[in-house]
Parts: structure tokens; sequence; C-alpha cells
């Protein structure tokens, strides 16, 4: 266990650190000289080369690289070119929405997922089987953006169930908090599902043509039961798993839902930095996936072998 | 949306033992079939549109703006400017079709070589991986916010990004392969007789792992498809007044109630496509699997 745990966290620091190299390397290639931006097109050649000296932009690049990851490791992510606010203070506001928005869908996902993937099995070569399958495919297909533009014209402006766009903060009221993420939700959540419906559904198949469940249907306990105690239990990993690796696409997901909605997360954040060129804080936003990326799936594969001992023999996943 | 991160959904192993023509005849499924039917329809709409569109995809008609389906010359009506929404979804789906091809292009480039290497020589099999978890680490939205960040949002950048997102399953999916088919009696055989490690690569995994391959493009391609609708709605990815079913959906957004229908037919025209892929993708890993024989 400890051999396993040692050697994950060695893969995910070489991820970590190959990945600062790529961000590193990514933002000296913008286009525009930070020097020239800061000093004005007028500047003379010593007052550039003052400006250079100060952000040790003289330096060699492997100090550089080295002072950019001190000062990410440290949290100090720059101040936003266009408003002059610490970067990592606007992330503190815009986070939290993105967070609770991913983990509302998430929930939904796996419930929903889990759900339709037992029903599907319980009752194989029926009819429920068939429409499960249908919606899982047919979810695969649908852009999320679509559905939440389809959404808001027939369930909000048609028929007032939900509110279009906005966010209340959870602190302020719950209940409205709850409200105005609860259709974002439902629509990020439903690509999620299929994923999970599928992989919930064929680790299941596996599990039913196992040993241990023949001799417990030999023994005479119910097809459902059998399903629910080892069936379920065998697929939760797989759904785990599926949720750690399907995080970067709940992250780019989550960006667009937040622009239907028009929630002030995160992913707002990072748009409105793309079209303002707002370097600093497109670096803190890739930063940040990057990192946080790495370490959920770090934290799933940890779950993982604890949820399964047999995944923990060899170091290896 | 949640664009399908696929590497869950790759199969686990489809050795090529099912011939071609037995392939098709184990085609014939109602599922397949539909999805074949869907993309006839969807791949002709677009390769066809200079013939077949009834106006130009920029054409503005400043007379007749929110036409409903129906409207004499507008069969599926108009959006603000007036532009026939038909004529814009036909050239857009070719830019869908466009963006999904250079991914699935790129992915299997990039990703067999790698795949194939990591797979066969263990000493490859650490740099390749944690290089592909690198590339894992950067979502594709995240990727096409870098490279429109330096480059400019433009079509390239999108299909670039979303290639790149797609080359680690496709990276995955040919190891696991190679490394099944090295234990295989024809690949020892073929070491037995010396020969070299990509000869052997070329000759004898290769073409074992192609419909693994295959079927993973088919995976590929609608989350492609998805991806650049994303990117296009959000401005990061092909600019206007280039037609793309995104930046129909992008526009449609601003006149959601005046006009509805705007918004209803490049979504479901993006729909069409993922979902004959998706169909004909299942029905194909199914049809390469001799183990389902038994069903």
């Amino acid at each position: 266990m400890r051999r396993y745990l040692l050697v994950r966290l060695g893969q995910s620091a070489i991820t970590l650190l190959l990945a600062s190299m790529v961000i590193f390397l990514g933002v000296r290639m913008l286009p525009g000289d930070p020097a020239l931006a800061m000093a004005g097109e007028e500047a003379t050649p010593e007052r550039l080369a003052m400006i250079r000296a100060d952000l040790g932009l003289d330096q060699p690049v492997w100090v550089q690289y080295g002072r950019f990851l001190a000062e990410v490791a440290s949290g100090d992510l720059g101040e936003s070119t266009r408003t002059g606010a610490s970067v990592a203070s606007m992330i503190g506001a815009t986070l939290p929405v993105t967070l609770w928005l991913s983990l509302y869908a998430i929930v939904v996902a796996v419930v929903t997922g889990v759900a339709l993937g037992l029903l599907a099995e319980r009752y194989r070569g029926r009819w429920p089987e068939w429409v499960a399958n249908a919606a899982a495919l047919t979810s695969l297909s649908v852009p999320n953006f679509w559905l939440g533009m389809l959404a808001i014209l027939y369930l909000c402006i048609g028929l007032g169930l939900f509110p279009a766009s906005g966010y209340v903060p959870l602190t302020d009221d719950p209940v409205g908090w709850l409200v105005h993420l609860t259709l974002p939700a439902l629509i990020l959540g439903t690509g999620l599902a299929a994923v999970i419906m599928r992989q919930t559904r064929a680790s299941m198949i596996e599990a039913m043509r196992t040993d241990y469940v023949r001799t417990a249907r030999a023994k005479g306990l119910g097809r459902t039961r059998v399903l629910l105690r080892y069936g379920l239990r065998n697929s939760l990993i797989v759904v785990v798993t599926i949720a750690g690796l399907q995080l970067g696409g709940l992250i780019s997901g989550a960006v667009v839902t937040e622009q239907i909605f028009a929630l002030p997360g995160f992913g707002k954040l990072t748009l409105d930095a793309v079209f303002q060129r707002d370097y600093p804080v497109i670096q803190a936003v890739v930063v940040l996936t990057t990192v946080g990326y790495v370490l959920v799936n770090l934290a799933v594969d940890v779950l993982y072998s604890v949820i399964d001992p047999r995944i923990r023999v060899g170091g290896r996943s | 949306m949640t664009v399908i991160e696929h590497s869950d959904l790759a199969p686990e192993a489809a050795p090529a033992v099912v011939g071609p023509r037995r392939l098709l005849s184990r085609l014939r499924t109602p599922q397949a079939i539909t999805g074949a039917a869907m993309l006839a329809v969807v791949v002709l709409a677009g390769l066809l549109a200079p013939l077949l569109a009834p106006h130009g995809p920029a054409e503005v008609h400043f007379d007749a703006p929110f036409q409903l389906p129906g409207t004499v010359g507008f069969a599926l009506g108009t959006d603000d400017l007036g532009r026939d929404v038909l004529s814009r979804m036909m050239y857009g789906i070719r830019a869908s079709l466009m963006v999904g091809i250079v991914a699935v292009g790129l992915a299997v480039v990039v990703g067999t070589p790698l795949g194939l290497a990591a797979g066969y020589w263990r000493l490859l099999d650490a740099p390749v991986s944690r290089l592909t978890d690198v590339t894992l680490a950067f979502p594709f939205l995240i990727l096409a916010v870098g490279l429109a960040a330096i480059n400019g949002p433009s079509l390239a950048g999108a299909a670039i990004s979303l290639g790149i997102a797609q080359v680690p399953t496709m990276v995955r999916v040919v190891r696991a392969e190679t490394m099944r088919l090295k234990e295989s009696p024809f690949v020892l055989a073929a070491t037995a007789m010396d020969a070299s490690g990509p000869r052997i690569l070329a000759q004898h995994v290769l073409p074992n792992c192609l419909s693994a391959i295959i079927v993973q493009a088919t995976v590929i391609m609608p989350a492609a498809v998805l991806g650049e609708a994303v990117l296009s709605f959000l401005g990061l990815g092909i600019q206007p007044p280039t037609p793309s079913l995104g930046i129909m959906l992008s526009d449609a957004q601003q006149y959601l109630g005046r006009a509805p229908t705007a918004a209803l037919f490049p979504g479901l025209a993006i729909v069409a496509i993922c979902l004959g892929f998706n169909l004909l993708g299942d029905a194909l890993r199914d049809a390469l699997d001799p183990s389902t024989d038994r069903k």
C-alpha cells in the first residue's frame, strides 16, 4: 500500500512538473513584450532594460522558470492587467460557483447513471434496458449548451419552472442558491450520467459472469439482491474512476454552462480573460485547472485502492 | 457541455479475426443501419452544400429576418439577418466534419506510434505514460484557451486543441492492444525468427490494432464535433462570418424568444452527426468483437 502510494505520488509530481514547464513556455510564447506593454511605445531603451531587469526578464530562462514555480507555489498569481485586482482574489470570488455547480452535476450524474445502469441490467433484454441505452447514447450525442438553450426556452421562459440566469450565494439564501443551480447542474450532468450508466452496465455484466455471483444465485439469492450487493459494489470502482477522468470534460462543460445560464463562475472569468487578453488571469486559470486535475486523479487512485485491495498489488495501476 | 473523454469507452480488445465480408453481414443491425443512414444524409448535405444549398451561407435578406420554417424560399426559416438557416447549416456541417477529421487524423498520427512504442518497449512505457498524463491534465477547453491566447481564435486552433486532447486516449488504446498482441504466438514466432522491433510492429502488431483504432476513431469523431460546436459557440473556434453550427447557435441564443427554430435546427444537425457516429461506432465494436457471437 505504501509503495503504491509513493509511486503514484511520484508520478503526480512528475506530471505537475512537466505541466508547469508547458505552461511556462506557453506564457513566454504569448504575443507582445510585457516590458514594452508596461513602459509604453515611447519608452527609451534604458527604461525598457530597467523594467526587464525588474521583471527578471534579463535572467536565464531556467532562473525565470524557478521564479515562476516559486510564485505559483506561494499562491502569488499576480495582478489582472485589466482591473489591477489580485488574480487570487478574483479566483476566490468565482471558484465556489463552479465548484458547487460541478459537485451538484456529479451527484446528479452518479445517481442517475448508476440507477439507470442497475435498471438496464436488472431488466436485461426488456424495454427498460432498451430505453436506458437509447437515453445514454442520445445524451452522449447532444451538445449540452444546446440542451441548456432549449431548457431555458421551454422550462424557464415557457413554463417558468426555473430562473433562466443568475446566481445567489449559498450563505445569502440557501433556497435561492439551490433553485438557481438546479437546472445548470442537470444540464451539465447529462453527458457524465451517460458515461457512468454505460460503464456501470459494462462492469455489472462482467460481475454477473463471475463465479461468486453464480454461487450467490445458486444459494437462492434473488437477482435484485445479487445485483445490489455484488454488481453495485464492483461498479463503484468504475464510477469513482470515471468521475475523476471526466473532470477535465466537466470543467470544459462548466465553462459553457456558466455562459448559458450567466453564472458568475470560473468559466466566465476564463472567457473574459481570453477576450480581454488578460494574461495573468489566463495563466492562473490554466495552472489551477491542471493542478486540480492532477490532484483529483491522485485522490481517485488512492480512493480506488481503498475500495479494491487488488489494485495495490505491484504498485502499478 | 461535457465532452466525454472516452478513454473509458475504449474496447477491451477487438482482435481482427472478423473478415471484411463477415463484418459487413454482422453490421446489418438496426442500430448500425440507423447510424449509417443518419451519417449519409448529413455528410451528403455537407459535401454537396455548394450544389444543393438554396442560398449562399452569408447571403443576407434584410427584408426577411426571423422567417418561420416552411416559408417559401427558406425551408427552415431565417435568422436575425435574414440568412437562410438551411444553407448555413449545410456549410456549418462541412466545418464540423472538417474539424472532426483533423482531430481524428491528429490523434491517429500522433497517438498510434506512441502507443505502439509504449506497448512494445518497456523502457518507453513510463515516459510515454507521463506524457499522456500531462496532456490529460489540460482539458481541451483549456488547451483551446491557451492556443487562442497565443494565436487568436481560429478553426485550426480549435481542431488542433481537440486533436491533442484526444491523443492520450488513442495512445492508451493502442498501447493496451500492443501489450496484448506482444504475447501472441505469431509475434513470439516473429521474434524467434529475429525480426526487428519496428518490423514486428509494422507487420504484425499494427494490422491487428487497426480495428481498435477504427473503433476509437468513431468515438473521437463525435467528441470533436461537439467540441468544435462548443468552441465556436464560445467564440474560441471558427470566426464569423464563416458558418459553423456552434456560431449559428451562439447567434440564435441572442434572439431565442423571437426565433426558437434558428436554435433548433443547427442543434439537431449536431445531434445527427454525433448520434450517427455513436451508433455506428457501437455497432462496429460489437461486430468486431467475436465474443458477441455467443449472444
